[in-house]
């Protein structure tokens, strides 16, 4: 027994392999099938070896049997056993299979988890790669939910291999878990920077695949990766961040601003084509970006074009075909760039490769004006006759019909060469668009009342030569035409010149072989036409004319009455009968054509697609309601016979709801009246055009779009289209000589000598009226209707999930599921980002209105530096609409200068704030030295000017105050020593103050602030610091929740006058609490060199930071600018004295708070209350909400009706709680701290805010 | 994101077919060969981006391909990769197939298809590139392959299949030699 077991298993050895499966499969060509079904059984039976070779090697063999297309899920058990084997080369197998042929739905992936788990931890990196890799394929949400966390600890692990591999299927598990992504973010971004090139690109692929999708949410990345974007020569990293930068440009103007210097150097540098080729793409990103606000990228757009010129030109297919795509995405905003290379996009069309061909027709859609629609449509038409392959000639037919047709039929000045055009197209042979060619007839004859009698006299020939477009019409979609010819002549039969000809056409016995659809139309516009023929012969005094008529129709009406196809029956039984009517009439001499002509009367409107769809529910109509009594969920069965009894009581319900009175209904509508009037969403009805609506009857109150007239042209005959565009240039020579007679005429009256411009070149656009006097009706849709395009996005896109805010900070509920028995470490950098992106939110907020401009100059003379200081200094709170666009346009131009210096945050971690990134356009690549100083001045390590501890702890004395601080510049140096101790000692005083603080550190939690509730007045938290007639300086004051001593002062300087300023030095009189930080080695009254010059007009932001040791009180400081004026021929030193006055405000950071932990930190007790009350507010609350947060820098814990929590924390974790109410003009503010002092100074300082306004 | 990579010969068949999202088999098959319809028609020398695949991806999607000899190697990506840079992605992609399989044809595809997988895994995982140099793909392949696997560890290969079928089952009376012999028949390569 056990020898044959044994012996079986070693038969199995020798079995087929893969290899040996492959050559049988290639020996048995003519029985392949039969060969394969013996070998799935033969690898049935392998499977049920215990032998886990011979099972790996028979999963080997499925996997292969997969790629020709054979289902092998029945083996996913199997599989799983493989993937389970401790060797290395059968668990690839085993993966390999399952990555092949494994999905959401097999449900053995649920025993997976485990053994995933276990290969993913493995000490071997080949196994946990191989693990990543298969899991890469077939993630479900409960894997990813499941081994979230484990995944993210690879991101840390010591093999780069396992680290790219592990931050690459990151993607995959935040698309079926996005729980995960929040708190894997932070690591994610980390990888950025990881030193290993490869895992760096795998970072830069998964952050841009995601921002792809939502790019709002990475605009805080942008510095990131400019940063990579200038310092990576990888190419595909290039590639993807140019990429990405392309999805983020539109969201934010700035950013594209400062790309396109950077972007056109790469393009000008590189030699990779793929790299130039993004670099272009993205460049033109920015300019359609940018093409609402800045006018002069001339040059980038020219440069683009030129480019992509060259692409074109260039003799490899690849490049041709890209350069087209791209220039289709310039054309969308800037036509007249395109449009010169024309010639070039018409050479394309000829090109022998049709992905090419298609690309150019792609460009002629938006090229095509006026002037040159008639000669790109000839052009076209040429092609349309040479074309092979009907795929290809389908799709110049239908861009013809795009090109003429788009907006509006705007380009077309002749309609009579359309109609003809579209005639031409009917020629075609196999076309699949014939419905196509007859929707566009029909659009032309109904909107375009002028050509109908044209439009009728082509239809009624085609109709005539019905036979030439049915040829072989089972195979053919251009019998379509019919419809429309036939529809248009019997609408329109008064313009006929021979209707009795056509009516006899549209009853020729072949009818019957066209499709159900047109002969019914065919045989309804009979009848039209008949009615026309009888009025027409009526007049006449031979009766017997008309008469012949009827019997035409009753000889003929019978063929369609036996059709096969109802409508066509249907019409034709009904027709029949009212001819046969007629006829009786007829003989009995009665005149009936006035009344047979009344069947047919008024006239059709052409209705808008989505008109339908607008028609706004009637009022009283509740489409959601029940028409019935809804079946009772709740019935169950021994319920029913009660039921039975019951029956009666809800017939008694339905009648009361109908016996509303007229009162009652009256009321009802009033109310709801009112309510709608109240609801800012219901579009409402203008009176006016109800009105006007419900008054005119018939036609007259469709919008008629007037287009200037011109003599219009009489062809006769069925002319063809090129006809038309002869004519068409004889007329356009004819009137551009009638105008230019016309203007020497005005000039010889004006006898002014200066015009000598115009005549010559080309016409513009404006120059060329149609040659018909054309209406083009415009559609019919309901009134109340918004033309709005319908958001039609994909509901079940994966995307969307991802939809994340990324910068909020991350709560303590948002962990990866961790298995309960193993504790996770919590890496030390995933705290750091999540303070990180809690310090962004409130800078982003103050900087997002940027610069302040004021108009008023005082004129301040000269003054020597020794002179005793004048106390200018003017506080004003402001709030003026700062211009985002506008306070940008001197950056630009300041880079043009090339004297700029980088900002001093361009290489410190402070870089991540975006707006202020954004607003300083620097270049890092030409100014390095300069960022060396910047950097230092703008983040020195703290201890070196505030001298105490080594650790950046905060400290928080309480008893520094001002007087200190203004007596503090007269006896400084003997006081440092005594001051030292102080602080020392203080720093004792303090320290369970600091165990409190790091507490609250951790509340920080995720919830809005109310700011984007409504639209609200712009605010500014940038206020004047100084001016004069030279310089104006604006600053605003930052917390820095890092580091709890330290402010950031950003300080705006904007040059005034008109000559440059440049060795600018800021220098503050430190004080005993707040100091200047200073770089290394330099003494404690030194000025900060400010890292820029300024030409005039322009404005530039520095950084300074400054250590503060209280915060509760506020204080300011006195400090002086020097600069030199340089004219062009003189330079004078100037200087300029300031206060900068430290609110309270400005040490508190906007931190966000749940409620709970808001009601929390309230029960404690801790906490010591004051109160306000402020008078004769008249402001929205929330407006006086978002004021709050704007200027004191609060977030909305809860908010209901006019009462509303608001939260925020010192730098130094002092709790701020408001409760904030009002009742008419009176707000009452309670408020909660844990330091008395700091609350009682914010409270003041927002009652100051309000009594400003 | 690629969505999926289809190698298949001149005639259409299928030689390595790589999908990210999942499709049943038959489905799969008609991909196979609407894309063969699409590729093969076309000349050599017109460019290598096709629209309209109608059954994978959508507007959004492009198939890339390039045809070497008897083969055609296509990439179905969506407008997130660039698209030279996935021409350049199949050149990097052939040329480690040609070092690891020294001058690699049609032949050495349709026998080490796994082997194909496997390399291919280095490259691309899960529709995103992994790795484009390729040095470091041959390097890791080789890691992979040589120490427990490919040519030279087929011997290593055939005994540790020995030692994984309970050896001590086994009675004394079999001669292991045996096994030894048949050995060069097990040789994959």
């Amino acid at each position: 027994m056990a020898l044959k077991i044994v012996k079986g298993s070693i038969d199995r050895m020798f079995d087929k392999n893969l290899q040996d499966l492959v050559r049988g499969i290639r020996n048995h060509k003519e029985d392949e099938a039969k060969y394969i079904s013996t070998c799935i059984d033969e690898i049935k039976q392998e499977l049920k070896q215990d032998n886990i070779a011979v099972k790996a090697n028979a999963v080997c063999k499925l996997t292969y049997l997969q790629m020709l297309g054979y289902d092998v899920s029945w083996a996913a058990f199997n599989i799983v056993e493989v993937m389970s084997s401790s060797k290395f080369t059968y668990k690839r197998i085993g993966y390999l299979a399952a990555s092949q042929c494994f999905h959401e739905s097999t449900d053995v992936i649920m025993l997976t988890t485990n053994q995933i788990r276990k290969d993913l931890s493995s000490p071997n990196q080949y196994d946990t790669g191989v693990a990543l890799t298969g899991l890469s394929c077939f993630v479900t949400p409960d894997l990813a939910r499941d081994l979230a966390n484990d995944i993210m600890t690879l991101m840390s692990h010591t093999k780069p291999y396992i680290r790219k591999k592990a931050v690459l299927i990151m993607y995959k598990v935040f698309l079926k878990y996005p729980e995960s992504l929040r708190p894997a973010f932070p690591r994610l971004k980390e990888k950025l920077e990881d030193p290993d090139p490869g895992v760096q690109s795998a970072a830069v692929n998964v952050i841009c695949e995601l921002a792809r999708r939502n790019p709002k949410n990475y605009l805080s990345l942008a510095p990131l990766f400019f940063k990579l974007m200038t310092s990576s020569t990888n190419n595909w990293v290039l590639i993807k961040i140019i990429k990405l930068f392309g999805a983020l440009t539109p969201l934010e103007p700035r950013l594209g601003k400062k790309l396109i210097e950077p972007l056109t150097n790469l393009i000008h540098s590189t030699s990779a084509m793929s790299l130039l080729y993004e670099c272009v793409n993205t460049v033109i990103a920015v300019l359609i970006s940018l093409s609402s606000g800045m006018p002069n990228h001339s040059a980038s757009i020219q440069l683009c074009v030129q480019k992509l010129r060259i692409l074109i030109e260039d003799s490899d297919q690849n490049l041709k075909y890209l350069g087209l795509l791209a220039m289709s995405k310039i054309l969308k905003t800037h036509p007249k760039s395109v449009q010169s290379h024309k010639d070039l996009i018409l050479q394309c069309l000829d090109d022998k490769d049709e992905s090419i061909r298609l690309r150019a027709l792609d460009l002629l859609y938006g090229m095509v004006s006026k002037k040159n629609l008639m000669e790109i449509v000839k052009k076209l038409m040429l092609h349309v006759d040479k074309a092979e392959g009907t795929t290809y000639r389908d799709e110049l037919l239908t861009k013809i019909i795009d090109i003429c047709s788009q907006s509006n039929y705007q380009y077309i000045t002749n309609f009579e060469w359309y109609i003809s055009i579209l005639v031409e197209l009917t020629r075609l042979e196999g076309t699949r668009h014939g419905h196509l060619i007859a929707s566009q007839m029909l659009d032309v004859a109904i909107r375009v009342k002028a050509i109908r009698a044209f439009a009728v006299a082509q239809m009624a020939t085609l109709l005539d030569n019905a036979h030439l477009l049915t040829g072989n019409m089972q195979r053919n979609g251009i019998c379509e035409v019919l419809y429309a010819a036939a529809w248009i002549c019997g609408e329109f039969s008064e313009h006929l010149e021979n209707p009795m000809q056509t009516l006899e056409a549209m009853l020729r016995p072949k009818v019957a072989t066209l499709p159900g659809h047109i002969q019914a139309v065919y045989v309804q516009n009979a009848a039209k036409l008949f009615a026309t023929v009888l009025k027409s012969q009526e007049g006449n005094t031979d009766s017997t004319a008309a008469q012949e008529t009827s019997q035409l129709m009753i000889d003929r009406l019978p063929l369609f009455v036996q059709s096969a196809n109802l409508e066509v029956q249907e019409r034709a039984s009904c027709i029949l009968q009212l001819v046969k009517y007629i006829q009786k009439l007829q003989q009995k001499d009665v005149e009936i054509a006035e009344e047979v002509n009344a069947l047919f009367a008024g006239e059709l409107n052409p209705v808008a697609p989505k008109a339908q769809k607008k028609v706004p529910v009637p009022e009283g109509l509740d489409l959601d309601a029940w028409i019935n009594e809804p079946p009772s969920e709740s019935e169950s069965e021994d319920e029913q016979p009660k039921a039975i009894f019951a029956k009666e009581e809800p017939k008694h319900s339905r009648p009361r709801h109908t016996e509303v009175d007229e009162k009652e209904l009256a009321r009802r509508r009033e109310a709801r009246k009112q309510e709608q009037a109240n609801n800012p969403f219901y579009i409402k009805a203008s009176p006016s055009s109800q009105k006007v609506y419900q008054d005119t009857p018939g036609v007259e109150h469709i919008p008629v779009v007037q287009i200037d007239l011109s003599v219009p042209l009489k062809v006769p005959g069925l002319p063809m289209s090129d006809q038309y565009v002869k004519l068409e240039e004889e007329r356009r020579q004819k009137e551009r000589a009638e105008k230019k007679k016309k203007e020497k005429k005005k000039r010889k009256e004006k006898r002014s000598g200066r015009g000598k411009k115009h005549d010559s070149g080309p016409e513009s656009e404006e120059d060329i009226t149609p040659a018909h006097q054309v209406d083009i009706v415009t559609e019919e849709m309901p009134e109340n209707a918004l033309p709005s395009d319908d958001d039609d996005k994909d509901p079940n896109d994966p995307h969307k999930a991802l939809d994340i805010d990324l910068d909020k900070p991350l709560a303590d509920s948002e962990k990866l599921p961790v298995r309960s028995h193993r504790e996770t470490p919590k890496s030390p950098a995933e705290d750091g980002d999540t303070e990180n992106a809690a310090l962004q939110e409130p800078k982003k907020k103050s900087t997002k209105e940027k610069r302040e401009k004021k108009k008023d100059k005082d004129r301040d003379r000269k003054k020597s530096k020794e002179e005793k200081k004048k106390k200018k200094h003017k506080h004003e709170e402001k709030e003026e609409d700062l211009l985002g666009g506008q306070a940008d346009a001197p950056v630009v131009q300041s880079e043009e200068t090339s004297e700029v210096v980088a900002p001093p945050t361009s290489t410190n971690p402070e870089v991540s704030d975006l707006d202020f990134w954004l607003s300083n356009a620097p270049v890092p690549s030409n100014t390095q030295e300069a960022t060396t100083v910047a950097e230092a001045e703008a983040a020195p390590p703290p201890e070196a000017a505030s001298g105490t501890a080594p650790d950046s702890e905060p400290d928080q004395p309480q008893d520094a105050d001002t007087e200190e601080a203004k007596s503090s510049k007269h006896k400084k140096k003997k006081q440092k020593k005594e001051k030292e101790e102080k602080e020392k000692k203080k720093k004792k005083k303090h320290h369970h103050h600091h165990h409190h603080s790091d507490g609250g550190g951790e509340e920080s939690v995720q919830n809005g602030t109310v700011e984007e509730e409504e639209p609200l007045p712009p605010m500014s938290n940038y206020c004047l610091l100084a001016e004069n007639s030279y310089i104006k300086m604006v600053y605003d004051i930052q917390g820095n929740l890092q580091d709890g001593s330290q402010v950031v002062v950003s300080v705006i300087f904007e040059n005034k006058g008109d000559s440059f300023l440049k060795s600018m030095e800021f220098n503050v009189l430190d004080s005993l609490n707040s100091k200047l930080q200073r770089p290394d080695g330099s003494g404690p009254h030194d000025g900060l060199t400010v890292p820029f010059q300024l030409p005039p007009g322009v404005s530039n932001e520095a950084r300074f930071v400054f250590t503060v040791q209280s915060i509760i009180m506020p204080q300011k400081l006195k400090g002086t600018l020097t600069f030199i004026v340089k004219n062009e021929d003189s330079s004078t030193h100037e200087k300029l004295d300031f206060k900068l006055h430290f609110t309270c405000t400005s040490y508190l950071i906007t931190t966000p708070c749940y409620s709970d932990a808001f009601a929390k930190l309230l029960e404690s007790g801790d906490l010591k209350g004051s109160s306000v009350r402020l008078e004769g507010v008249n402001m929205p609350f929330h407006h006086l909400l978002a004021r709050i947060c704007f200027h004191h820098h609060f977030s909305v814990v809860e908010r209901i009706d006019s009462c509303a929590s608001m939260y925020s924390r010192s730098i130094q974790g002092h709790h701020v709680c408001l409760l904030v109410k009002t009742s008419g003009q009176t707000v009452s503010i309670d408020a909660k701290c844990d330091e008395p002092t700091l609350l009682g100074n914010v409270l003041d300082e927002i009652k100051q805010t309000f009594s400003q306004c | 994101m690629i969505k999926a990579i289809l190698i298949f010969n001149n005639h259409g068949k299928p030689r390595l077919i790589r999908f990210y999202q999942y499709f049943a088999e038959d489905m799969q098959q008609q991909i196979i060969r609407e894309t063969f319809h699409l590729v093969s028609k076309r000349d050599d020398n017109v460019c290598n981006f096709l629209e309209g695949g109608s059954l994978i991806g959508g507007s959004d999607y492009k198939l890339i391909y390039r045809h070497y000899a008897t083969l055609y190697f296509v990439f179905c990506v969506d407008s997130s990769e660039s698209e030279l840079g996935i021409l350049d992605l199949i050149q990097v992609f052939v040329e480690t197939l040609d070092k690891c399989f020294e001058n690699v044809c049609e032949l050495d595809l349709i026998f080490h298809m796994d082997k194909v997988h496997y390399i291919l895994q280095e490259v691309v995982m899960g529709g995103m590139v992994l790795e484009t140099n390729m040095n470091e793909i041959v390097a890791q392949v080789e890691n992979k392959i040589s120490p427990s696997g490919g040519l030279s560890a087929a011997p290593a290969r055939a005994v540790s299949a020995v030692k994984n079928m309970n050896l001590p089952e086994i009675p004394r009376n079999i001669n292991i030699g045996d096994i030894n012999i048949k050995v060069p028949s097990l040789s994959p390569f």
